[in-house]
């Protein structure tokens, strides 16, 4: 097992090397001199040169990139143009936000998507299946951020249940105080039941809005992999020997229907990531995906190109986790 | 019965395939007859007066910030989604059908670089990938349709690749390499002929994929430039604008009308699937 691990870290070498090369010749490719991209056009030939200077711009381009991912292991990713704060100071800060943000879309994705697709699978064929299965191919067809924007109108403008935006209200009169970053853990771990109500309450349209894609992928993974089961031997078999349906379907089917939706929902967290850009932007939510938004606007390159390789090298760590994950949830699978 | 008969047949059964194919011809007609039958000019008729109206008789989809008919807008936004999402497809199928077809049939150290450069493309999650890529080109239509095209290109190349792989195994391909056909002529008549159907498949499903990242990219701001209408910039329009909730007309027909066409070519994926591709039908 260790051995398959170590492989699989290994493989996944060239691929990291890949992921630092395009985005290290990402300001490379954008037209014109590198510091003048970075520094605006207003900036004097001093602050030019002086930029140059510090970042080894007038390097050899083989320099700059070794460099460049010398300072990446480093976890030294630049400062921002606009903020003048390390990217890495922004990262550590931002991430917590993007990852519970992530984590409430799957919960969201599972806790729906699977008793969905169970149900379509248990009465395949009826207007039941027909409904769910329509239902998740029109969420795999959502735009999130227009689907984020009419649950805004929805349950915020119009109903007037739930707030539009941000993590947490900014006058309520709580003494909530982050200690690791990830709200909903430092409420709980404060004990403060109020906060938590209002974190929740703000996670909610947010982890809708991201999870209604994998909800639905999920609900069609589960479905056609506990038909399959269901139409297995041994399954059969304990029908025939008289084992109740309602016994069958969780005890002996969906056990082995599950390990392609472990699957797919690690492959989905991993998608998330990107997906936020979006839905964080929307919710104003203060995650990596709304501050890559606001670098784009305000051509804030170094921003861009930070949160672009973070969010790539955390992708490829979470579809190496669930790899990982397969092999040990799947004993026919052989650690080669 | 002939093979594509039973196919057409397998496709007709299928009530995705029917519903799919008559939504997206419904849609591409719509894109066709925008410059027919358009009831106003989507950038010059501008009605200051008339800004932020609510649909009525005269705009049916009601009017934006700047007084424009949102049906017009919507109307030629579909067309712009439609072009932008084909071409983008087309490019990253021509483009993975050849490295496909390369790394397949040769094997050796050009497969282990394409397999590198697929696996580093695939390693981006789509959106980021292609955010990344326009903002190096700089936002336009043109910028949005290479992103999104390169963002697909990894999918065709190794859905392609493993049809190659497992056809060289067949009997008919030995059969016609040992007849000495030259390998062009092999490639072109005999492989890729039998390898079209999963892509096929996989070009339908990808133009609803390709739909949602350029439409995407238009809400970020780095899609089509005023006063190219463009379904995410319209929504992008009005969500920066701050009247997508008080006018939520603006957002609602738009985002409508982004579903319905990832939806259409979504269901004509599932139905191609049925009836070319039923082996790996859910």
């Amino acid at each position: 097992m260790w051995l398959y691990i170590l492989k699989r870290l290994l493989g996944l070498l060239p691929v990291l090397l890949g992921i630092t090369l395009l985005v290290f010749c990402f300001l490379h490719l954008i037209p014109g001199d590198p510091a003048v991209v970075l520094l605006g056009e207003r900036a004097t030939p001093e602050q030019l040169s002086a930029l140059r200077e510090r970042l080894g711009l007038n390097q050899p381009l083989p320099i700059q990139y070794l460099t460049f991912l010398g300072n990446l292991l480093r976890f030294d990713l630049g400062t921002s143009i606009i903020s003048g704060i390390p990217i890495a100071d922004e990262l550590k800060s931002r991430f917590p936000a993007t990852l519970e943000l992530s984590a409430a879309a799957i919960l969201v994705a599972l806790v729906l998507g699977i008793p969905a697709g169970i149900l379509a699978a248990v009465r395949k064929n009826s207007w039941l299946d027909n409904l769910m299965m329509t239902g998740s191919l029109v969420g795999v067809s959502l735009p999130v951020y227009w689907l984020g924007l009419l649950l805004i109108y929805l349950f915020s403008v119009d109903l007037q249940w739930l707030p539009p935006s941000g993590r947490i209200s900014v006058d309520a009169g709580f003494s909530f105080q982050p200690i690791t970053g990830f709200y909903v853990l430092d409420a709980l771990l404060q004990l403060d039941s109020n906060a938590l109500k209002d974190i929740l309450a703000h996670l909610v349209l947010p982890a809708l809005a991201l999870g209604t894609i994998p909800l639905a992928i999920l609900a069609r993974i589960t479905r056609s992999a506990l038909l399959e089961t269901l139409s297995q031997d041994y399954i059969r078999t304990a029908r025939a020997k008289g084992v109740p349906e309602l016994w069958v379907i969780p005890r002996h089917a969906l056990r082995n229907a599950l390990l392609p939706v472990v699957t797919i929902t690690g492959l989905q967290f991993g998608t998330l990531l990107g997906g936020a850009i979006l839905t964080e932007t929307i919710f104003s939510w203060p995650g990596i995906g709304s501050w890559i938004y606001d670098g784009i606007f305000t051509r804030d390159y170094p921003v861009v190109q930070g949160g672009v390789v973070f969010v790539a090298i955390a992708f490829v760590l979470v579809n190496l986790l669930v790899d990982i994950s397969y092999a040990l949830f799947d004993p026919r699978i052989q650690y080669r | 019965m002939r093979l594509t008969q039973r196919a057409v047949q397998r496709f007709w059964q299928s009530s995705s395939g029917r519903i799919g194919l008559g939504l997206a011809i419904a849609l591409i007609l719509l894109a066709l007859l925008a410059p027919i039958l358009r009831p106003y000019d989507p950038t010059t008729d501008r009605d200051y007066l008339a800004r932020l109206t609510a649909p009525s008789t005269a705009h049916w989809f009601g009017t934006d910030a700047l007084g424009r008919d949102v049906l017009t807008l919507v109307w030629y936004g579909v067309q712009t989604s439609l072009v932008v999402s084909m071409v983008s497809v087309g490019l990253g199928l021509i483009v993975g059908l050849l490295l496909g077809l390369v790394a397949g049939y040769f094997r050796g150290r050009i497969e282990g670089v394409i397999g590198w450069v697929t696996d580093i493309l695939l390693a981006f999650p789509s959106i980021l990938l292609a955010i990344a890529i326009v903002t190096v080109t700089g936002p336009s239509l043109p910028s949005v349709m290479v992103a999104v095209g390169i963002v697909q290109i990894p999918i065709f190349t190794r859905l392609t690749r493993a049809m190659v792989l497992s056809l060289k195994e067949q009997e008919f391909v030995q059969a016609v390499q040992a007849l000495g056909a030259p390998l062009g002529h092999l490639l072109c008549h005999h492989i890729l002929p039998a390898s079209l159907a999963p892509i096929i498949v996989q070009a339908s499903l990808s133009i609803g994929t390709a739909t949602l990242e350029a439409a995407g990219l238009g809400f970020l701001g780095l899609g089509a430039q005023p006063p190219t209408p463009e379904l995410g910039t319209m929504l992008s329009d009005a969500f920066k604008g701050g009247y997508s909730l008080t006018a939520p007309w603006t957002t609602l027909f738009p985002g409508l009308f982004i579903t319905l066409i990832v939806l259409a070519f979504n269901l004509l994926g599932d139905g191609l699937r049925d009836g070319l591709d039923p082996r790996s039908s859910p």
